[in-house]
């Protein structure tokens, strides 16, 4: 039995190995066959186009290397703000789903119900073109603004493009996230519900307190993959022209033609944006269990 | 002599014909322990939850402290009632992610509004008077059942409360810790507390309760001084169900 576990394992094992092969051998006969070698340096080449928007400082007469990092910033920026506005909006929308107020409850079924529905591409087209772009076009004034043109938050600019993406994918996810919490919430037993509310205490209180905290460790692992799954369709950020990294990555790949190097590129950037999501998440998710393992 | 709690044909449902309180009438007076007996299913614990407004009722009068507390209740009203009512439960329900201390100052800090170290060194006094002071920062899942009730009490105290409900607060025991339990509540007793209990523990009935009221099937069958009811019960309902819980 043991032996027969070990050659199906070696199998499988050759199997795998002989796919990679055939894949690596398929491409190095492609590269060779139209003269192209793998090679990094055209990333020193200036870029040549512009960035409509940039967090560091860009212009076109900057290198490929250097576009592609502000596209990488810019990705990293919609996806920070998005994991914490889709966080507050999921905590929310999933605390009203188990609240007694029956207009709340019955609000957030409906967000959860219809935005789950949709493909994400339609709503952040949906954002871009009919939202945003739908604003009258009216001259800066004060220190909160809506024009399509832009908004302006508390005296800071943001792009009619940034707020699309940010509001397709907070409004998408939060409503991943408000079922996840809501899943929690119903995981903590009546009985400590019973408990807060006997000793006079509110209802917001007992949720912040003592609900959420025992929720905690079944909503964790949930929220990481929807962290992931933000970050990853933040790609669709090119259907409304967000210069994020993958719309960078397209623009370069296009006018170098450099394909295999620019998804490995882009493959890496991804991996290594995801294991600091993944990481951080893993590591809250460690103090809480230890938190509540202590208390045992 | 004033009245604690005043209800009047309390009517409570939940499946539409099936009645969990069947006009249930009742007073207590400050001071008095009432112990309520019956079956399982006869109504008791929905009684008692009426009290602090963890069930709302149907139908009737209900009149807790002062307050109305009945169908026309409001938010506000069941939480003024609430700090000045204590409940214990069967399942302990302590905050299990909440060291034994924070359990009990919680509701003292956030609903009365005393400071920590006031609310701790009260919460520390509450654990000693129930004997159990060196336990004060551990949680919950540490201590074993008996002592576990025995914070939840403390807890209930902890705002001061002017009556205990305790709702079958040794039935989830094992049988070596349930006298600790009864001690304690014996002890608020003699200290004057208005109580109403939730029990089968004859003994206790027997020697804390001033009288002993019997419910089945969601009605009061009979309430009488615990000595009568016990060696002499007047109803054939009371006499059976005795009969059971002796056997």
């Amino acid at each position: 039995m043991q032996r027969r576990r070990l050659l199906l394992q070696i199998g499988f094992a050759a199997v795998l190995l002989s796919l990679l092969a055939l894949l690596i051998n398929n491409l190095a006969v492609n590269l060779i066959r139209t003269g192209l070698g793998v090679s990094f340096s055209w990333l020193q080449r200036p870029a040549g186009f512009a960035l409509a928007e940039h967090v560091l400082p860009y212009s076109p007469s900057d290198s490929y290397a250097w576009a592609l990092a502000v596209g990488w910033f810019n990705s990293l920026k919609v996806i920070l703000a998005g994991l914490v506005l889709s966080t507050l909006l999921g905590v929310g929308a999933g605390a009203a789903r188990s609240s007694g107020n029956r207009l709340l409850r019955n609000l957030a079924g409906a967000y959860v119900a219809l935005i789950r529905q949709v493909p994400l591409l339609l709503q952040l087209l949906f954002w871009y073109f009919v939202a945003f772009l739908g604003l009258p076009n009216t001259p800066a004034a004060g220190l909160i603004h809506f024009s399509n043109q832009g908004i302006r938050l508390l005296g800071l600019p943001l792009s009619v493009e940034f707020c699309s993406v940010l509001t397709g994918l907070t409004v998408f996810t939060g409503a991943s996230i408000a079922e996840i919490v809501r899943g929690g919430i119903n995981s903590v037993p009546r009985g400590q519900w019973e408990a807060y509310r006997s000793l006079g205490l509110a209802d917001g209180l007992g949720l912040r307190r003592i609900v959420l905290p025992q929720a905690l460790p079944a909503i964790l692992p949930a929220l990481t993959s929807q962290y992931l799954n933000l970050a990853k369709n933040s790609t669709l950020a090119i259907a409304v022209g967000y210069a994020d990294l993958y719309a960078v990555s397209d623009t370069t790949i296009t006018q170098t033609g450099r394909a295999i190097e620019g998804f490995l590129l882009l493959l890496l950037s991804f991996l290594l944006l995801n294991l600091l999501i993944s990481g951080g998440m893993a590591a809250f998710n460690g103090a809480v269990l230890g938190r509540l393992r202590s208390s045992r | 002599m004033t009245i604690a709690i005043r209800a009047t044909d309390l009517v409570k449902s939940y499946t539409p014909g099936l009645r969990a309180l069947d006009r249930v009438s009742l007073k207590v007076t400050s001071g008095e322990v009432l112990v309520v007996m019956g079956p399982s299913g006869s109504g008791k614990s929905t009684l008692i939850r009426t009290f602090n407004g963890l069930e709302t009722l149907d139908g009737g009068k209900l009149d807790v402290l002062g307050v109305r507390l009945d169908a026309a209740h409001e938010e506000r009203q069941v939480r003024a009632i609430r700090k000045r009512v204590g409940m214990v439960f069967q399942q302990f329900n302590l905050f299990p992610h909440l060291s034994i201390v924070d359990n009990i100052s919680l509701a003292p800090i956030k609903v009365q509004k005393r400071s920590k170290a006031e609310a701790d060194q009260r919460a520390i006094e509450l654990l000693d008077q129930m004997g159990i002071r060196e336990q004060a920062r551990k949680y919950p899942a540490q201590l074993s059942g008996g002592q576990q009730q025995r914070v939840a009490i403390a807890r209930a105290l902890a705002l001061d409360p002017e009556v205990m409900l305790f709702d079958e607060p040794t039935s989830a025991l094992d049988p070596e810790r349930v006298k600790e339990v009864l001690d304690a509540m014996r002890q608020l007793a003699q200290g004057g507390m208005t109580m109403v209990v939730v029990t089968h523990e004859i003994g206790f009935a027997r020697e804390v309760a001033d009288r002993v009221m019997f419910m089945d099937q969601g009605q009061v069958v009979e309430t009488s001084e615990p000595q009568a009811f016990f060696s002499n019960a007047r109803e054939e309902r009371s006499r059976k169900f005795l009969n059971q819980l002796l056997d």
